[in-house]
């Protein structure tokens, strides 16, 4: 186990840049998700890391050592990867054992690190059969096994999760958390969904066009965005943003609460989603469009107007032109 | 129902078709080697056996086979995989490569004639390097080892192609993350062939055997092209007595031994090389 | 660029040395006529270049004959080729029915076996039908070589084009087979036509039953076989010279296809 430093990464093709001078520092055992839509670099960079690309500037560090310039087997990693790779024409038990037995490990330490990551993944019982006769999710946990039996410096995951149907992914999720825990090992994890990342990350890089966005805790991202895309990308509704006084305020949904007439601004309803847990209600408020959360169920028809005030704690403010945070400012 | 009846309707042409052409006439070829003139019996085998030609058209088809096919195998295994390190101009490239696929072995033995004959441009090579000073006769029965190499040259030229096209769709089926996951867990560029390449192959593998050993078998013009009738195999021989001797019935004979060599080898493939379904990606 | 990859690079060009000198070699004794042939130490580029050979040739009775022949054979088999093999592989891939699997495995199994040598007992019948030495004939023989590689081929074409496109084609209110020839036929087309030229080139280059099934119409690869123990030397080439070049045109036609059709039909 080690901490990995990644110093100013750089990857283009050509003309067009893929990434832009990334730079991200993880500690060793620490989680962090590379969080950002698709095109945005962060698979790149993860096979950067791994050594199935080159990049065009920029190094990779393990602890102290700089393995950019060396090929992927020498570089003490493992992968899984999105569509698992697991090996066909090999048992489950020669799938996991693979990393060790190309590094000429002795058959007594192979047989008994395949035992115990295999419970570790309760795949024990699976051990004789090949790959063809699992299901998804069982094909992903061979994926996993084969990657921690290798106990890597870091370890390097590529939307693993995303193959999997959404009740399949939720339990996989908390499994996997669960198992990296316990192994401790460092892991960098691709994403695109940010449920996932804030889920499962100690912390989270945003990635967007190529750049890291912000890089914080889930908790940080997440009521501190550093950007407007960060806040805009994060959560689930998105955040609104609103023009204000020449820059632009960002609120959550759910950071919004209803008033009497006194204390709030006019919001027509035009569309109600009853969520089960939340009430979802579009409409406009001072000619924008605005999204607003309620808690619970709450008996509300479309085109009925409301009075609603953001809480002052939770405005971000951000410059209209660039999307960067500004420092806080009391509204007008 | 019109519904239920039309697979069979689309399919009924090319089924009668290949009963017509194919099985009956298999059936026949067998009927007609047994066939002699005091019934059915062995007796056409027997003049086949003792022909003088037979002994040696056999051991140069095997010879032939044996050597040709795992040559070619190995050479566009090598070509298939060194095709994947190129980026533009594969296209080119392989098209290139592939040229040999389009033409007939009688054109592909006619080529080499021209390069290995009396006066050729081997001969031309060697004297310009020193190595000769006149003609060489290569190609007579007087130099049957040099007339066999001659003939698998002028073979592993032109079918080559059409093992390096099967292997190169073979290889494209096997999905790219799989080596990468070989290497980052610790293989080697070889040990990623021998390990994870070849094993996913092996389906083409097989199918390219099939294909390579039973046309082998039936290799013909090209031995006819380059050296005449000094080297004789089974196919030639059967075209002889059809033609020459104006016996079919021996020359079905040789028909079926070339059938029943050529069913022996597919089965013999198709064992050594299945892929139990369990292992199948 | 890396010591490797030049090495690379190299290896890459002297295989397409190996395969295109040889040709070029051949080309040029054909095109030179005798005095190259004859020509010894033979240099690579040959002093005379003429076409008096070439002409020669096609002016020997039966020759251009032959070419015509050959040329006709082929267009017949590759016409029966593609009207018996396209119902065939669009059945393979639509529909699922019993015998599927069986008529799947008949066809592989064409393969297991050389297939020219099943002109010999056909030569009698052929002669009783009259189609013994007839360009109807051979090509009779050559779609049955020509034919498993066209439905199996064509089985991958259909499978590879959705099965959505037609449906809904159906739903906008054509009939099945309005649907197959407008919305199908059109997008299988360009593997279609890889499919005629290829069994065209298998068509052109066989030998074996083409010189059995024929005595006096031959098509060119017949023909060449049959003279080449009394022809001279300048003759066989010419003769070569004339059967690669159809060959090596419609293999460049379909360049763009050949792995994927190579590829499926050896599956």
């Amino acid at each position: 186990m080690a901490g990995i430093r990644i110093e100013g990464i750089r990857k283009s093709f050509g003309a067009t840049t893929a990434l832009e001078a990334v730079d991200l520092d993880v500690a060793d055992r620490e989680f962090v998700a590379l969080l950002g839509p698709s095109g945005c670099g962060k698979t790149t960079l993860l096979r950067i890391i791994a050594g199935l690309e080159t990049q065009t500037a920029g190094r990779v560090l393990i602890g102290d050592k700089d393995i950019s310039g060396l090929p992927p087997r020498a570089r003490g990693l493992a992968m899984v990867f999105q569509n698992y790779a697991v090996f066909p024409h090999l048992k489950v038990r020669d799938n996991i054992a693979f990393g060790l037995t190309m590094n000429g490990a002795d058959k007594a330490k192979i047989a008994q690190q395949v035992e115990s990551t295999a419970s570790l993944l309760q795949l024990g019982k699976l051990l004789d059969r090949y790959p063809a006769q699992l299901s998804g999710g069982q094909r992903q946990r061979v994926a996993v096994a084969r990657a921690l039996a290798v106990e890597p410096a870091v370890l390097l995951m590529d939307e693993p999760l995303s193959n999997l149907d959404a009740l399949l992914r939720l339990d996989m999720r908390a499994e996997l958390k669960e198992v990296l825990r316990a192994a401790g090992t460092t892991t960098i994890y691709v994403t695109h969904d940010q449920t996932e990342a804030m889920a499962l990350a100690d912390r989270i890089a945003v990635l967007h066009s190529g750049k890291v966005e912000q890089i914080g805790t889930p908790s940080d991202i997440y009521h501190h965005p550093a950007t407007r895309f960060v806040g805009g990308f994060v959560g689930s509704p998105p955040m609104n943003f609103l023009p204000k006084d020449g820059a632009l305020i960002g609120i959550r949904p759910e950071d919004i609460d209803l008033v009497s007439a006194a204390e709030g601004m006019e919001f027509r309803v035009n569309v109600v989603e009853p969520l089960g847990a939340q009430t979802l209600l579009t409409g406009t408020a001072e000619g924008q469009m605005l999204r607003v959360a309620l808690a619970g169920e709450h008996a509300i028809a479309a085109g009925t107007t409301l009075h609603i005030r953001p809480r002052p704690e939770r405005i971000r403010w951000m410059d209209a032109a660039t999307g960067q945070a500004l420092p806080a400012r009391t509204p007008a | 129902m019109k519904r239920r009846s039309l697979p069979y309707l689309l399919i009924a042409p090319a089924v009668i078709f290949l009963v017509v052409l194919f099985f009956i006439p298999l059936v026949q070829t067998i009927a007609l080697a047994f066939e002699t003139k005091s019934g059915l019996g062995i007796g056409n085998f027997a003049r086949m056996a003792d022909d003088l030609n037979f002994h040696d058209s056999l051991v140069n088809t095997f010879r032939f086979v044996g050597l040709a096919v795992p040559l070619q195998l190995a050479a566009a295994m090598g070509m298939a995989m060194m095709l994947r390190h190129l980026g533009r101009g594969r296209d080119l490239v392989l098209w290139i490569w592939t040229i040999p696929l389009g033409l007939s072995d009688l054109a592909a033995g006619l080529v080499w004639l021209a390069l290995l004959n009396d006066r050729g441009y081997l001969a031309s090579l060697l004297y310009a390097l020193g190595v000769v000073s006149e003609p060489q006769s290569w190609l007579t029965y007087e130099t049957p080892i040099a007339l066999f190499v001659a003939v698998v040259i002028a073979e592993f030229w032109r079918a080559t192609a059409i093992v390096v096209v099967i292997l190169v769709a073979g290889l494209q089926l096997v999905p790219k993350e799989f080596g990468e996951a070989a290497s980052v867990f610790g293989a080697s560029p070889w040990r990623i062939f021998t390990r994870v390449t070849l094993p996913l192959m092996k389906p083409s593998i097989q199918s390219a055997l099939i294909l390579r050993t039973v046309l082998a078998f039936e290799a013909f013009a090209v031995v006819i092209a380059i050296g005449g009738r000094n080297f004789p195999v089974l196919v030639s021989e059967a075209y002889t007595w059809q033609n020459f001797n104006q016996e079919p019935s021996v020359a079905a004979a040789y028909a079926v031994v070339v059938m029943v060599l050529s069913l022996a080898a597919t089965v013999l493939w198709l064992k050594l090389l299945r892929t139990p379904e369990e292992q199948r990606a | 660029m890396t010591g490797k990859r030049a090495l690379y690079l190299t290896g890459v060009a002297v295989i397409c040395a190996w395969v295109l000198v040889p040709l070029w070699l051949l080309a040029a004794n054909a095109l030179g006529g005798q005095p190259v042939i004859s020509a010894w130490p033979k240099p690579l580029i040959p002093s005379a270049f003429s076409f008096e050979t070439m002409l020669e040739f096609l002016a020997i009775e039966g020759v251009f004959r032959a070419m015509l022949i050959g040329f006709e054979v082929a267009l017949l088999c590759t016409f029966f080729s593609v009207l018996l093999g396209l119902p065939a592989g669009y059945a393979l891939a639509r529909y699922s029915f019993r015998g599927a699997n069986a008529f799947r495995l008949m066809v592989l199994l064409t393969r297991a076996f050389p297939v020219g040598i099943l002109a010999l007992p056909l030569t009698v019948g052929f002669i009783r039908l009259g189609l013994y030495d007839t360009p109807l004939g051979i090509a009779l023989m050559h779609t049955a070589l020509a034919l498993p590689f066209a439905v199996l081929v064509s089985a991958s074409l259909f499978q590879a084009i959705p099965r959505e496109l037609e449906e809904a084609a159906w739903v906008f209110g054509c009939s099945p087979l309005q649907a197959a020839l407008r919305v199908v036929m059109p997008l299988a087309l360009p593997g279609v036509s890889a499919v005629a030229i290829f069994a065209f080139v298998i068509s052109w280059n066989e030998v074996f039953a083409a010189s059995v099934l024929s005595a006096r119409n031959r098509t060119l690869t017949a023909y060449l076989l049959a003279m080449l123990s009394e022809s001279p030397l300048t003759y066989q080439f010419a003769g070569a010279l004339l059967l690669i070049v159809p060959s090596v045109l419609f293999i460049y036609l379909v360049r763009k296809r050949l792995f994927a059709m190579w590829g499926i039909a050896s599956r």
